[in-house]
């Protein structure tokens, strides 16, 4: 069975020649009438909209964007504060990096949208400090779309005013975080908070009322305005409504973007049609799903699912419908839509030595768990590769990773662990074997850590 | 610390973003990072004072975020990406070519006070890995060769800034 074809909703006029990012380009292409449209009309109608339409947020944890919505304490007399979460930073993520420098406008306009209809008055846009370029766009962006009225004073004459700034981040990945980015915003340290009491809707940004979403998600709320919530859902399947980007990266022929229905597309024909399969001479072992704290999923791997009626299915790994619930049902997630490959020239060991190196740089330092969770995670899978694995290794990760997991404020705690969890559960054989495999691996292998 | 008259509107300006002046400190932080390469102790006591903060305020988002630097590193920043997606289409062999080239550990200043490669976590474009940043621009699909390239635009003085 070959791929369907992209519906491209989102990444409508990426990469396409001559559509350029500034703001006449943008009219041309019908851009902001779905704004003038939208201040016409009462916002919690667009509320609705966007509640039907079924859309879950593109960041990571698929929480359903009109229900977060719903959520914003609408009563405190507080002013509610809109963030767009540009912070994209978990690995194997890049989608949200095309939006941004080549159809800025399009965020821009979701983000009026969205601030509309939940009477936001200012709104901001934290971007990752490793996208300066990006940044610099997005604030002639809204330069532009202010001198056209579409954002400050008085929008389109309707009363309404919202302003927009750019925020740049420094560096730090928990800035992803929605709590840790609002104490990031505040100019602070980017410590997580605890929920509850610090739940973004209710005690957010300078303790008001607060929405943060992400860069994908907001686009999609212009669809979703356009077109109607009802329509939308008919996107996608049910529960999985609207279109993904997928992000592949790694062993691949063809790696990069591509705009899907969500759960359309099987992990088999995203890999093998769309992106080509594997390099020449070598095949498919492994891949991690939606960025990389997602469990990892091993080639040849089934699944045994319930169905609705109590019954149940197999699945084998490449039949997996690229949505939400099936992959969160094999275990794994579909997080922010960036799948890394790893093929037969991998070792496993040496992976997750990359990947535990990473989440041990990124912890915050505030729970003692993810903390020293992810520096001896680091250290031991960091050690194996350089000489010194001991067969009692893979014994010892697990003891670490499963003590790490709900013990901590944020998911960062899971996000670490994960890894390792998946890594020893899915491929245990070549950890317990690593310390005689070390030995045979080709000097010329290629550096993971 | 000699703040050029630009950096000083630019950070009345940023000030006025935000309704708690504390907001402004990573904003600020980055302008005078722009303008003078770092950020020396000097600056955390202005960047205090000007928004009516303790020095250790502005001292513990200094070092929480890789992004700044206490120290002066060289004019030319090579920041090679060390995460996996890179890693798996040989972003260790791209960042040992650099440090051959230039002849400097990681963190290290070459001695003409010219280069510092850094070797950095996630740069958000695993789909055309193994990427770099020089200075402000992305460098992407860099090959060891495409390395040892730009590494003599670097010397040469004649690598685009954009």
């Amino acid at each position: 069975m070959s791929a369907p074809q992209q519906r491209r909703i989102i990444f409508q006029h990426i990469d396409e020649p001559g559509y350029t990012p500034d703001i006449d380009c943008y009219l041309r292409h019908g851009g902001y009438e779905i704004l003038r449209r939208a201040v016409t009309r009462p916002p919690g109608e667009l509320r609705d909209e966007v509640k039907q339409s079924g859309l879950r947020g593109r960041g990571g944890a698929g929480f359903p964007a009109g229900v977060k919505w719903s959520l914003v304490d609408r009563k405190s007399g507080k002013p509610i504060y809109l963030i767009v979460n540009a912070d994209e930073s978990e690995p194997g993520t890049f989608k949200d990096r095309y939006i941004i420098h080549q159809d800025p406008h399009q965020l821009i306009e979701g983000t009026m949208i969205s601030c509309f209809a939940n009477d936001v008055k200012q709104a901001y846009i934290y971007i990752r400090g490793e996208m300066p370029h990006g940044a610099r766009l997005l604030e002639r962006a809204i330069a532009e779309a202010r001198a056209k009225n579409f954002v400050g004073p008085n929008i389109l004459g309707t009363g309404y005013s919202c302003e927009i700034y750019v925020h740049r981040g420094a560096g730090a990945y928990i800035c992803g975080e929605e709590t840790g980015l609002i104490e990031s915003l505040e100019g602070k340290r980017a410590n997580p908070r605890i929920k509850p009491p610090y739940f973004p809707a209710v005690l957010g940004l300078y303790q008001c009322p607060t929405i943060v979403n992400n860069v994908e998600t907001l686009c999609h709320v212009r669809h979703i305005i356009d077109m109607g919530g009802v329509e939308y859902a008919k996107i996608g399947t049910p529960n999985n409504t609207g279109t993904r980007i997928f992000g592949v990266s790694g062993h691949v022929q063809r790696p990069g973007t591509y705009e899907y229905e969500c759960g359309k597309i099987t992990l088999g024909q995203l890999l093998y049609d769309v992106c080509g399969g594997p390099l020449p001479g070598r095949k498919l072992k492994a891949v991690i799903p939606g960025g990389s704290s997602a469990k990892v999923l091993r080639f040849g791997e089934k699944f045994t699912l319930k169905n609705k009626d109590g019954s149940t299915r197999e699945l084998a790994m490449e039949d997996i419908p690229l949505d939400f619930d099936t992959l969160a049902a094999c275990g794994t997630m579909g997080g922010s839509g960036g799948l890394i490959v790893m093929d037969d020239s991998v070792n496993m060991v040496e992976a997750l030595a990359n990947i535990n190196a990473f989440y041990s740089h990124e912890s915050c330092g505030q729970c003692t768990p993810c903390r020293e969770g992810s520096l001896w995670m680091k250290k031991i899978t960091s050690r194996m590769v350089h000489g010194n694995a001991r067969r009692e290794d893979a014994a010892l990760l697990k003891g670490v990773a499963d003590q790490i997991p709900g013990r901590t404020i944020c998911a960062m705690g899971e996000g670490c662990s994960w890894p390792t969890q998946s890594f020893l559960a899915k491929f245990g054989e070549e950890f317990e074997a690593y310390h005689e495999t070390k030995k045979n691996r080709p000097a010329d292998a290629l550096p993971l850590i | 610390m000699n703040l050029k008259p630009e950096t000083l509107l630019r950070i009345d300006e940023a000030i006025t973003h935000y309704p708690v002046k504390r907001s402004a400190t990573l904003p600020l932080l980055h302008l005078i990072q722009e303008d003078i390469g770092h950020i020396p102790d000097e600056a955390i006591e202005w960047v205090a004072a000007k928004l009516e903060l303790q020095p250790i305020n502005v001292y513990e988002v200094v070092t929480f975020y890789p992004m700044f630097k206490r120290k002066p590193i060289g004019r030319r920043h090579i920041k090679v990406c060390r995460t996996l997606s890179c890693a798996l289409m040989g972003g260790y062999k791209v960042c040992d070519t650099f440090k051959k080239e230039f002849g400097v550990e990681l963190d290290e200043v070459t001695p003409d006070g010219g280069t510092t490669i850094e070797f950095v976590e996630c740069l958000a474009s695993c789909g055309t890995a193994p990427v770099v940043m020089i200075d402000d621009d992305l460098h992407e699909n860099v090959t060891p060769e495409k390395a040892r390239e730009l590494a003599a635009q670097i010397k040469a003085g004649t690598a685009v800034r954009k």
